[in-house]
């Protein structure tokens, strides 16, 4: 009835029209928003200006802010790695069965949750008087509030994207032929070596695909830091937020998040790049 | 996707405002403008005018006031009435967008205190009235009485080096830059600081910085603070004030201090192009009747009353009533005022290098 060509594109029509709807066409007009004077609304009369983006370049404070998300959202990802790598091992690798859908669902249960809860969760277990500190009182240590600090943004932050380093990670682990293992086992490798020179290498593509997926969103965080890191949360994220939601300046907010935006790509590209290189090399 | 079909998907979705405006030409409905959740969207209270008046009300909300401002720029001849803060009605007068409103129809008019009256704000400059007092409060400083028994009646303490680690600050530029300039009363006129003033207030609030465990900005944040203890001091709203004590139980007494505090006037304005002005005036008189502004605040609590009818019949034990019945509190309050667009960027800009440096 129809042509393979059509059908392909009635099958992905909806996809790319969901697409362009609500992801493609407000990046274009927020993209065109970093460009005015100001919002296109009423009596306001905008002017095509670079001056949003000139504001990022003169004042220290949006460098110095881009620079405390780019860090959180390093130490988010390195959190998530040294977590989340044995987990998925162990998950792919030792558990099976049942307890291996057990272990999943444990994992993936508290996401069913608004992350907010999650959050206030952190804030009651890290606050003063709170989980921890009474905890460690029952062994007779006085702790002061564990709220507020840069470890407190972290551990909110590694756990609101743990699950998509654990299933990525999981899923490459998963992939690998068994019969390498088998290999290397009947030729009397010891099993370290083995995670060495076979099922480490042939993860690493999942674990590339877990850090763009924990990186990205984590440097564009804004709620865990400003509820879990007191005045410690100043980010780009913050400040984005503040400047649509407070100040009604939409132009500026627009331009500060294309430069996140332009400054994560341009990381990413950075690091496929190398990978590619030494995926050459060996 | 072909490209023409992506310029029809563009327009639609540019069209679609249009929408809500051409709609509204053949429908016989009052279009209210307001903060969400603040009285006049309680349900009983639609209603109530509903039936009175035969229309339907439709409720719109803003986020911000420059939101509110926007909305009635891009949508002329929709809106019957609105609310906002008396610091708006410059700009919306400016922009043409309320008209001025016969003070003689208004119910309660001689009701409201001449403080409130006479607010510059309310005629701006000229005779009429474009705004009629609907609600206030204050802005100012909360304390722990368990921690401290004896009473505190200066802003000083926020910036006492003793206290450094207990001040919950509110995450606002506007409300620490007027704290700052009444606390060290080298601003000339603190409810409107000028470019001028920056250096004063910059200082000052690096210097509360060093106090501040954190900036909170919802109330459900700042209870937190407080119950568990992490904050003992801070500046609070007067409204969550009293919630937080008749809710929560915290021990919190708010303090409007001898330096002065922060008072907000929240107005109804009639929009200019309004399509039911008759029924505006009657939708003013009805959001300041003591009946409805009663049931009101019995049911989600409701701020100061401009009305003063109104607040004579607040229960007994009002935490609201006891705050504000001494009138000598109002002349210490320094009612927020228009700030200009650059003023308030500069402002801004100020506030977050505070918190990010100073911090």
């Amino acid at each position: 009835m129809f042509t393979t060509p059509l059908r392909r594109w009635l099958a992905f029509a909806p996809a790319y029209m969901w697409l362009i709807l609500f992801a493609f066409v407000p990046l274009v007009i927020m993209l065109g928003f970093s460009f005015l004077s100001d919002v296109p609304f009423g009596r306001r009369e905008p002017y095509l200006t670079f001056d949003n983006y000139a504001s990022f370049f003169e004042r220290a404070l949006y460098q110095r802010l881009l620079g405390n998300s780019l860090g959180i959202a390093a130490w988010t990802t390195i959190g998530c790695l040294i977590i989340g790598y044995p987990l998925a091992l162990v998950l792919a690798r030792v558990i099976k069965g049942r307890w291996q859908a057990a272990l999943f669902l444990l994992m993936i249960v508290p996401f069913w949750s608004s992350s907010l809860i999650r959050i206030y969760a952190w804030v009651s277990v890290l606050q003063r008087g709170g989980v921890i500190a009474q905890a460690l009182g029952l062994f007779g240590i006085e702790i002061e509030s564990l709220l507020y600090t840069y470890s407190s943004i972290i551990v909110g932050l590694v756990h609101a994207f743990l699950p998509y380093m654990v299933l990525t990670v999981y899923v490459a682990i998963d992939r690998i032929d068994r019969a390498y293992f088998e290999a290397a086992a009947s030729l009397g490798a010891h099993p370290w070596r083995t995670f060495v020179k076979i099922l480490f290498p042939l993860s690493l593509p999942g674990v590339l695909s877990g850090i763009i997926l924990v990186f990205i969103p984590a440097v564009g965080a804004f709620v865990e830091p400003r509820l879990l890191g007191g005045p410690q949360g100043q980010t780009l994220g913050t400040v984005i937020e503040d400047l649509f939601v407070e100040s009604f300046n939409w132009t500026l907010g627009a331009a500060l998040s294309f430069v996140m935006l332009v400054v994560v790509l341009l990381l990413l590209v950075g690091v496929v790049i190398l990978t590619r290189l030494r995926s050459r090399q060996t | 996707m072909n490209r023409s079909a992506i310029l029809i998907i563009t327009l639609l979705i540019l069209a679609a405002p249009l929408s809500l405006s051409v709609s509204h030409a053949q429908a016989t409905e009052f279009y209210v403008l307001n903060w969400q959740g603040y009285g006049s969207d309680e349900p009983w209270a639609i209603a109530q005018f509903e039936e009175a008046h035969n229309v339907t009300i439709v409720h719109d909300y803003f986020t911000s006031l420059d939101e509110m401002l926007t909305k009635l720029i891009t949508s002329p001849g929709v809106y019957d009435a609105v609310e906002m803060n008396i610091a708006y009605l410059q700009p919306a007068l400016e922009d043409g967008l309320i008209q001025p409103i016969d003070v003689s129809q208004i119910t309660a008019w001689e009701d409201i205190p001449e403080t409130f009256r006479n607010l510059p704000e309310l005629a701006q400059g000229g005779d009429s009235i474009y705004g009629i007092p609907w609600t206030y409060g204050a802005t100012s400083l909360v304390y722990n009485t368990d921690v401290f028994p004896d009473g505190i009646n200066t802003l000083s303490v926020l910036w006492d080096p003793q206290f450094a680690g207990q001040v919950g600050m509110i995450d606002a530029y506007e409300d620490a830059s007027i704290l700052a300039g009444l606390y060290t009363g080298a601003v000339e006129n603190p409810a409107a600081p000028t470019e001028d003033d920056i250096p004063t207030i910059q200082s000052s609030l690096e210097t509360l910085a060093a106090n501040v465990r954190t900036y909170w900005a919802s109330e459900d944040e700042f209870n937190r603070l407080f119950e568990s203890g992490e904050i003992s001091l801070g500046v609070y709203w007067s409204g969550s004030a009293a919630r937080a004590r008749n809710a929560f139980n915290l021990p919190l007494e708010f303090v409007i201090p001898e330096e002065g505090a922060i008072g907000w006037v929240d107005v109804w304005t009639i929009a200019a192009d309004a399509p039911n002005p008759e029924l505006a005036v009657e939708w003013l008189n009805f959001m300041n009747d003591p009946e409805f502004y009663l049931e009101w605040d019995r049911v989600a609590g409701a701020p100061v009353p401009a009305n003063s009818v109104t607040f004579e019949q607040l229960p007994e034990d009002s935490y609201t009533r006891q705050l504000f019945s001494d009138t000598s509190v109002l002349n210490r309050l320094a009612f927020q005022t228009y700030i200009p667009a650059e003023t308030r960027e500069a402002l801004l800009e100020m506030w977050q290098e505070v918190k990010l440096f100073a911090s």
